[in-house]
């Protein structure tokens, strides 16, 4: 089936979707209209015992014949039409990416946007009113998940060294642009030959500052597509998100006083308090409901299957509140993602972190992608009353405010900043400063009766949405690869990054303390260290609470390279004979040395080892596990760091105690310990082992899995196994983890160190396939 | 302190340095102010003990070794020059600075911002950084809190995926490569310099 006709397929069936969205509201509101009519009273039932135009509900009962299959679309209605929209707008969602050519040059919103046009006309044809966006709806439901998301994978570095820039743009840069647009409007208003006299100077700054908001949620999408470079990126969207505070401020204030008509200097001294208040309490009311969320999370380590819910819920709940004493949701959520993203990252586990990270990426597109319809819609459905003057005025001064605006802080900023901002950066800036969804609601959310020119108001919204949308949108892609800005780096950080990178932060709080400056890096300072001191102990649980970022980073380098390696087909059998292995380090593009890389081959291959082992014997394992809702099937790794940690320092002193013990360590001979001492150390972090260095007879044993008898196992080609035979005697890190070797204890695979041949026979029988008995004997997760 | 040139007059060869540096007068007399307050026993020249009443150095991990970068080899003393020498690195860099072709690197240059620090890491100057040498600096980085394993792993991996030439070594110019993507400019320039 060649993929033009899949396409095809997919496409109808979006289409027919669309089509059907109409037929079912129009369906429901028929039903309405059909139950309105016959009732009297309007929808549902009525108690009253004179119904007399009741049908069906009514006194006469006469019998009927009883109704086999019967039509009840009402009850359902709302949660119907809700899935119906969602289903549309993840079909269309998935149908652009299966034309690749129109989504390189046309970015998702547009193409969003015209569906939503094409489906309320759609709609309007068929007879049914399409819905208008309502501005609860988007503030309260489909304008969160988005700035969560955005908040909570905040890029906290970037955004706290550009905070000054930032917050420049985001008030002084809204400031100017709503006065500017709104006293200018409100000059040509006055001209003669328009009719717009009649709008005061109080509702033009409105209009203004409703318009001269940048909107995130446009932003974060076409930036998102261009990929532009760090610094950029958060400029413009740090700019977005921070200037909600001024605009819920200046929003508040010219409705306040629009009917009066008359602002004075104590309102605007209120005002000015307003919004540090606003702001300020935000962002409090969102740091308090973080570090809840951090605390909670520190005790969820017994219910893993709700964690995530606890990230959703307090970042909806921060939000919540904020709304309620009318402070800025946003800052609130903002602050309450970036507040608790590190603690509970520290504390839940892999699974919920990848659940929390994705539901959140989900939400966060299926939100973007239906306020794009339903700004679509809403225009179709909407009353307008075109202006031209209006319109084309606004356009020009939305445009002409805004460069005005950036280039003149940009010639402030730059006396400040190390890394000045370029002409290019600004143009990006300028440009970039798309307006969305949240100045249509703003402007919805007016009440026609003050506002008589409202519908003009939404009109002319709307154009400039469409304007910056489709224009801007359309052409900031081609101009960026014009003007050769600075793409995204798409590497990820290297270890050796990371500790430069500490390693310059205190070197240049050193130098800062010598010139007896208190710069940032002071501060910065300052607040690690009491954030390691005091709030990590509170709120990460357990061992993590004394876990170095260093630590912790390289924990996830290593892990994410494991994965990598599993699955990039280093999990099935592997031809014996081939020199270059799967071993990590060799996996980077250079040659690694027989003798330096010995001792690290032994913890990545034991690594590497254990993970292939892992995901080909968890197969077995989880057939045999009952399916209990509560709990997930237990991942060893993340649920036992914790005892892992605790286990191997424990191992390694009892290590240090044997190897003095004994001078001559032979495999057959037990050495004195527990079997569970023994499996716990074979289950010893593989990351952090470093076989100790033990006298020079040991043998060791070396786990050859290239063994033909059992197709399930992985054979990890070990190259140094012809040469190493002689190097090792002599050669001290290799000494070996001791082991046991009682027969038939599957965790021997585990082992890994290098052996003489006939220790191999012994292990082979062990490593045979332990079928389903064997399987049975591991209760426990694979690692204790 | 008397007028400002009565101040910058005291500095000998105030010329040599503003050329070499690139401070303006006015930094200059900034940092000879600090100098000064520094300078506990008005020797004219600062010794170690004198930065040791700096007191965040002494919670800062590498404070002795940033103390120790000011002293050159073997001496006690730093005098105001190599003071204003070595704090001349962390200017954050002009854009706009005309290059000369046969002027030597200005010291506040991307090059000489990693040397410094390159130097900061190789403590026995040989060139490189040995794997040793990275231990120690993860070890005072990390204190306490990681047991010696943990770190030798880490600095077995960071040598390892820094190290081209396989001398099991990192040298300046694997040092920079890895760096490549990290913004010195913007790391290694204090704004108090500017």
């Amino acid at each position: 089936m060649s993929c033009w006709t899949r396409r095809g397929l997919l496409l109808a069936l979006a289409l027919g979707l669309a089509l059907l969205v109409p037929m079912a509201l129009s369906l429901g509101a028929a039903e309405k209209t059909r139950r309105s009519v016959g009732n009297g009273h309007g929808t549902g039932v009525t108690l009253r015992p004179d119904d007399s135009h009741g049908d069906g509900h009514g006194v006469n009962k006469t019998k009927k014949i009883f109704p086999v299959l019967t039509f009840d679309f009402a009850h359902v209605k709302i949660p119907f039409e809700i899935s119906l929209w969602v289903l549309l707008a993840s079909l269309m969602k998935l149908g652009f990416h299966l034309i690749p050519r129109l989504s390189s040059i046309v970015p998702e919103s547009c193409l969003l946007i015209v569906v939503g046009l094409l489906v309320g006309g759609l709609m309007k044809l068929v007879g049914a009113a399409p819905p208008e966006l309502q501005s609860d709806v988007f503030f309260l439901y489909l304008l969160p998940p988005i700035i969560l998301d955005a908040g909570y994978f905040l890029p906290i570095r970037p955004f706290s060294e550009n905070l000054g820039t930032i917050l420049m743009f985001a008030v002084v840069g809204t400031l100017w642009n709503s006065f500017f647009i709104g006293g200018l409007l409100y000059a040509v208003c006055q001209i003669e030959g328009t009719d717009l006299k009649s709008i005061g100077l109080l509702p033009c700054f409105l209009f203004g500052s409703v318009i001269s908001a940048v909107d995130p949620v446009a932003v974060l999408a076409v930036f998102e597509e261009i990929h532009i470079n760090e610094l950029l990126h958060i400029l413009v969207f740090g700019e977005s998100l921070l200037n909600d505070a001024v605009t819920v401020v200046l929003y508040h204030l010219f409705e306040e006083y629009s009917g009066l008509g008359m602002v004075t200097f104590l309102d605007v001294f209120l005002g000015v308090i307003c919004f540090l208040v606003v702001s300020l309490g935000g962002v409090l009311v969102g740091a308090f409901y973080g570090l809840l969320a951090a605390f909670t999370s520190r005790f969820a380590s017994h219910t893993r299957v709700i964690e995530p819910l606890f990230v959703f819920v307090y970042s909806y709940m921060s939000y919540l509140s904020a709304e309620v004493f009318h402070l800025s949701g946003i800052m609130a959520l903002i602050a309450c993602g970036a507040v608790m993203r590190p603690y509970v990252e520290a504390n839940i586990s892999h699974k919920s972190h990848t659940t929390t990270k994705y539901f959140l990426k989900m939400w966060s597109s299926v939100s973007e992608t239906l306020i794009f319809i339903f700004l679509g819609v809403s225009t179709v459905a909407g009353l307008h009353s075109w202006n031209w003057t209006f319109v084309t005025v606004t356009i020009i001064l939305c445009l002409v405010a805004r460069v005005l605006g950036v280039m003149g802080l940009t010639f402030v900023i730059n006396k400040f900043r190390i890394v000045k901002l370029t002409n290019k950066d600004q143009f990006i800036i300028a440009y970039g400063g798309l307006r969305g969804a949240i100045a249509f609601s703003l402007g919805y959310l007016l009440h026609p009766e003050e506002f008589p020119m409202r519908n003009m108001f939404l009109t002319t919204i709307i154009t400039v949405v469409f304007f910056t949308v489709f224009v801007q949108g359309m052409t900031i892609r081609p101009l960026v690869d014009l003007l050769a800005v600075k793409k995204k780096q798409e590497t990820k950080r290297s270890i050796n990054e990371e500790i430069h990178t500490q390693f310059l932060d205190h070197l240049l709080t050193g130098i800062e303390d010598i010139c007896g400056h208190y710069g940032h890096h002071h501060w910065k300072d300052k607040l690690n260290r009491f954030n390691k001191k005091y709030v990590k102990k509170c709120l990460i649980a357990g061992e993590r609470s004394k876990e170095p970022q260093l630590i912790a980073f390289y924990h996830k380098m290593e892990m994410k390279q494991a994965i990598e390696l599993v699955e990039s087909g280093g999990g099935v059998k592997l031809p014996s004979a081939v020199p270059s292995t799967v071993s990590m380090q060799n996996i980077q593009p250079k040659k690694s040395n027989s003798e330096r890389a010995l001792p690290q081959i032994s913890k990545s291959r034991e690594e590497e080892i254990r993970k292939i082992l892992r995901s080909n014997l968890q197969k077995t394992r989880q057939r045999l596990r009952s399916y209990n809702r509560h709990t997930l099937v237990g991942e060893p790794d993340e649920d036992g760091w914790n005892d892992l940690l605790l286990k191997r320092q424990k191992i390694m002193d009892m290590d240090k105690q044997i190897s003095r013990m004994s001078n001559y360590l032979t495999v057959p001979a037990p050495p004195p310990e527990s079997p569970t001492l023994s499996r716990s150390r074979l289950a010893s972090d593989p990351q952090h082992y470093v076989p100790k260095p033990t006298l020079g007879n040991v043998p060791i044993i070396k786990v050859d899995l290239a063994s033909p008898q059992s197709p399930e196992y992985v054979s990890v080609v070990d190259e140094f196994q012809k040469e190493a035979v002689p190097l090792k005697e002599e050669d001290e890190d290799a000494g070996g983890l001791t082991m046991k070797v009682p027969l038939g204890d599957p965790k021997k695979e585990e082992q890994e160190q290098q052996d003489g041949g006939k220790e191999q026979q012994r292990l082979m029988r062990c490593l045979s396939d332990p079928g389903p008995g064997g399987a049975e004997e591991e209760d426990e997760p694979f690692l204790p | 302190m008397g007028s400002s040139n009565s101040t910058l007059s005291k500095i000998p060869n105030l010329g040599r340095l503003i050329e070499e540096t690139g401070f303006t007068p006015a930094h200059i007399k900034r940092l000879y102010k600090r100098f000064q307050a520094l300078d506990k026993g008005n020797k004219g020249y600062l010794s170690p003990q004198d930065f040791g009443s700096v007191k965040e150095l002494a919670t800062n991990p590498i404070g002795d070794r940033i103390i120790g970068a000011f002293f050159s080899q073997g001496q006690e003393t730093v005098d105001f020059h190599s003071f204003v020498r070595i704090l001349a690195h962390f200017r954050p860099l002009d854009k706009n600075r005309a290059k000369r072709p046969d002027s030597p690197e200005p010291i506040n240059s991307r090059i000489s911002k990693l040397r410094f620090a390159f130097q900061l890491y190789d403590q026995d100057n040989d060139g490189k950084i040995s794997r040793d040498e990275l231990l120690q600096v993860l070890r005072t980085m990390l204190e306490m809190q990681v047991t010696e394993e943990q770190l030798e792993s880490i600095a077995d991996r960071t040598i390892q995926e820094a190290d081209l030439d396989g001398d099991n070594a990192i040298s300046f110019d694997e040092f920079r490569k890895s760096l490549e993507k990290v913004n010195i400019e913007h790391k290694m320039s204090s704004r108090f310099l500017h």
